[in-house]
């Protein structure tokens, strides 16, 4: 280290090097909220102009927000926060991003070495709290590991899985002076697999070649190992010709308009999807971690399938489904190893199998199982299908780069349904922590790293108030973020259970009292809209669209709407309820499914 | 499969991590936070330089569940190696215990006898109380504080169990 240190010149402030170490690491933004312990850093950060601080209303918003500038662009989003609430109040973001493994960096303020432990003003055991919250986090004790630290924990949020990394930084570690020193390339202990075994790549394609009914089910390792690893995984699929499904995070990686995809899977995917991931016989897991809104039953997932699993955390592979093939590797390498091995094998795949595997996905498909009907006369109701596939196509007509975040709930299920996503990387949504606020947060940081671009909230009037306090720092950085609600006037998916599973007593469900949505929007200085019937959609949409501001736009729908296909907990793939317009709603709901949910 | 083995086994696993705070929490969270048991635990630096430390526990599950232990423990960033001795192969597993017993004439007189016969040491007495040293492995010194429950046992305090695989295996 003392070779880097003197190569490095003369000491400086922590606050100093911290930052200098962030410039290195390629930060450009930062997400924060001052405070007492963080005063240094933010007196760092006015005498310079290399990185930029975005100043939100809430520390949870800060996280969601570099979520979402991370899942945007593929950079790793870096966080500021003050000691004691600021640290607390950013814990929801950094579960978030764990469990959708997004790479972020949260830097706290810590109260002075001397202090830790005495309960002191603004005192929390943030590295204690984090602990389960992060992928790793790290308290720094010593001037000369400050810059090491930063180092190493981009390194660690970006590399392997990705997620979330807190700094915690006493102030006296900021204020006194420190030394710097270079990113070295390797860890000592942390090196993420990245290359495939070829042992196992030859017998994922001996599985796959001889498949009658092949299956691939893809996630967010796909998008997270970059468009590479998209077009890769897209190339495969395309040269097999074998049907694809993908989860709620892995949303994009193949283009929704091809004939291949067969929708998304689970517990509000499509029937051709679940039904085809029950019945095939080989399986082929990308990036995906068979989560329980997957699954189903697990011990009806997928009976008869051989299965083939690539993820590049161990711990993802055998922890809910045995596979027979575990591929522990980057997502991008293991399909261009797949790609080659396929390629080189003299093999041919069981075409007539094939043909008549897809002969049934089709029958599948004819059930349209997503279909909804919507009366288009003048002063009828919205169906909120609808309204998202109305935005969908307006937005198309306007033809720019657009990338749409969500809540969380029924508006959540129905835009992933209904909106269709050709590229990785633009859409946003909270998957496995399922965090309502989320969406509009996570546009701000979508729209910071993409000015130009398109960036829509599809929200519920429930959710949006999580996070509202945001159109504050929508209005500050001018941010054009539309907010697109789809307001039934109830926490919808709970409605919904309540519906099917708690004979309809809709105990605190229902959202009394709500704002006026326009009035809102223009306490925050952005336009405000409403469309209350359906001949008034387009025309909100379009205006929506042709505002070069901040936009709420309030959509009143059917509050009666609810998401299907569903298959309920407990209940496996081929158990699936279909909606009203498929003639059968009750949920045959076993008690042990109940506390699934 | 093994993968579908339902069985309960007992795993001995050691794990060399960096010797830094946090780390025993680090470990201890992942076991409680993701309901896994830990029947015995035991750290300690084992470098010259302090860098390093062992961590041995002793956990049960069934196949898959270890091997989801091996596999968590494994991506925590300050975790070098991790090895499940169990299955990997033979090896050897000790523990160290005190054991008091307080007591007076016949009773007294046996518990010595038995400790003689169990290779105890005695480290303490008085003329109402001993404190036995033993090492061996834990079925051992179960067997040990069962004997002596009759005799005035009084209280006990285990190391837990310290291991390594036999013959040129190393972690």
């Amino acid at each position: 280290m003392s070779a880097t240190q003197s190569q490095a010149g003369q000491m400086q402030a922590g606050a100093e090097i911290l930052l200098r170490a962030l410039k290195d690491q390629g930060v450009e933004v930062v997400f924060g909220y001052p405070g007492g312990a963080v005063l240094p850093i933010y007196d760092a950060l006015f005498n310079q102009n290399a990185i930029r601080h975005i100043l939100v209303r809430h520390e949870q918003a800060a996280v969601h927000a570099a979520e979402g500038y991370a899942r945007s662009t593929g950079k790793v989003g870096c966080v500021l926060v003050t000691s004691g609430p600021g640290a607390t109040n950013a814990v929801t973001g950094l579960v978030d991003a764990l469990m959708d493994s997004i790479p972020i960096v949260c830097l706290t303020g810590q109260v002075p070495t001397h202090l830790i432990g005495n309960d002191a003003f603004q005192e929390a055991d943030t590295t204690g709290i984090t602990r389960p919250a992060t992928k790793h986090n790290y308290l720094v004790k010593r001037p000369e590991d400050l810059a090491r630290v930063v180092h190493e924990a981009f390194y660690v949020a970006r590399s392997g899985r990705p997620g979330p990394v807190v700094i915690d930084l006493p102030k006296d570690i900021l204020i006194g002076p420190a030394p710097y020193t270079e990113a070295t390339v390797q860890h000592a202990s942390y090196r993420p697999r990245t290359e495939p075994d070829p042992d196992q790549i030859a017998r994922a394609v001996a599985l796959l070649k001889q498949a009658k009914r092949p299956m691939v089910y893809t996630g967010g390792g796909v998008i997270n190992a970059g468009p590479e690893a998209a077009a890769l995984l897209t190339a495969f699929v395309r040269e097999t010709g074998f049907p694809i499904t993908q989860t709620l995070m892995g949303l994009g990686a193949y283009p929704a308009s091809d004939p291949q995809f067969l929708g998304m899977l689970g517990m509000h995917g499509t029937y051709e999807a679940n039904l085809a991931m029950h019945g095939c016989d080989v399986l082929l897991a990308v990036g995906a971690r068979f989560d329980d809104r997957v699954t189903g039953r697990l011990n009806a997932f997928s009976p008869e399938s051989r299965k083939i699993h690539i993820d590049i955390d161990g711990s993802s592979i055998n922890k809910n489904v045995p596979v027979e093939v575990p591929i522990i590797a980057d997502a991008g390498r293991a399909m261009a190893a797949l790609m080659a091995a396929w390629n080189a094998d003299p093999r041919q795949t069981d075409k007539p199998a094939l043909t008549a595997w897809w002969r049934q996905i089709d029958q599948w498909r004819e059930k349209q199982s997503l279909r909804f009907s919507q009366d288009k006369t003048k002063g009828a109701i919205i169906k909120p299908q609808y309204a998202i596939r109305r935005l969908h196509e307006i937005s198309r007509e306007f033809g720019r780069e657009t990338y749409v975040t969500t809540e969380v709930g029924q508006h959540q299920m129905w835009a992933a349904q209904h909106f269709p996503f050709e590229k990785p990387n633009r859409w946003m949504t909270s998957g496995g922590l399922g965090t309502m606020g989320y969406g509009l947060p996570a546009a701000m940081g979508v729209q910071i790293a993409h000015p130009d671009a398109l960036v829509v909230d599809i929200a519920g009037e429930a959710s949006i108030l999580m996070n509202i306090q945001e159109m504050g720092t929508l209005a500050q950085y001018r941010l054009p973020v539309k907010v697109f609600i789809l307001n039934n006037q109830y926490m919808g998916m709970v409605r919904q259970w309540q519906e099917l599973l708690h004979g309809s007593r809709y105990s605190e469900s229902y959202s009394a009292a709500l704002p006026d949505f326009i009035k809102l929007a223009d306490s925050f200085h952005a336009k405000g809209l409403r469309a209350e019937s359906v001949d008034q959609l387009d025309d909100v949409i379009r205006e929506m669209l042709a505002t070069p501001t901040a936009v709420i736009a309030d959509i009143a729908v059917d509050q009666a709407e609810n998401v299907f296909p569903m298959i309920p907990s407990g209940a496996a793939h081929d158990e699936m309820l279909l909606g009203p317009e498929h003639g059968a709603t009750s949920a045959g709901v076993t008690d042990a499914g109940l506390a699934l949910v | 499969m093994p993968m579908t083995d339902t069985t309960q086994r007992s795993a001995t696993i050691s794990v060399l991590v960096d010797n830094e705070s946090g780390v025993l929490a680090r470990v201890i969270g992942l076991f409680s936070g993701r309901g896994y048991n830990i029947d015995s635990l035991t750290v300690a630096p084992v470098d010259q330089e302090g860098r390093l430390s062992r961590i041995n526990v002793v956990t049960s599950g069934t196949a898959m569940v270890i091997e989801q232990i091996k596999a968590q423990l494994d991506r925590l960033v300050p975790v070098h190696r991790v090895a499940d001795l169990t299955k990997d192969g033979p090896h050897v597993a000790r523990e160290l215990a005190l054991v008091k017993v307080i007591g007076a004439g016949e009773k007294r007189v046996e518990a010595l006898r038995i400790a003689d016969t169990f290779r105890a040491r005695v480290v303490d007495t008085t003329m109402e109380s001993f404190v036995f040293e033993l090492t061996g492995a834990p079925d051992k010194i179960d067997a040990f504080i069962e004997l002596m429950r009759d005799l005035g046992l009084a209280e006990v305090s285990r190391s837990g169990v310290a291991a390594l695989a036999r013959a040129k295996r190393v972690i």
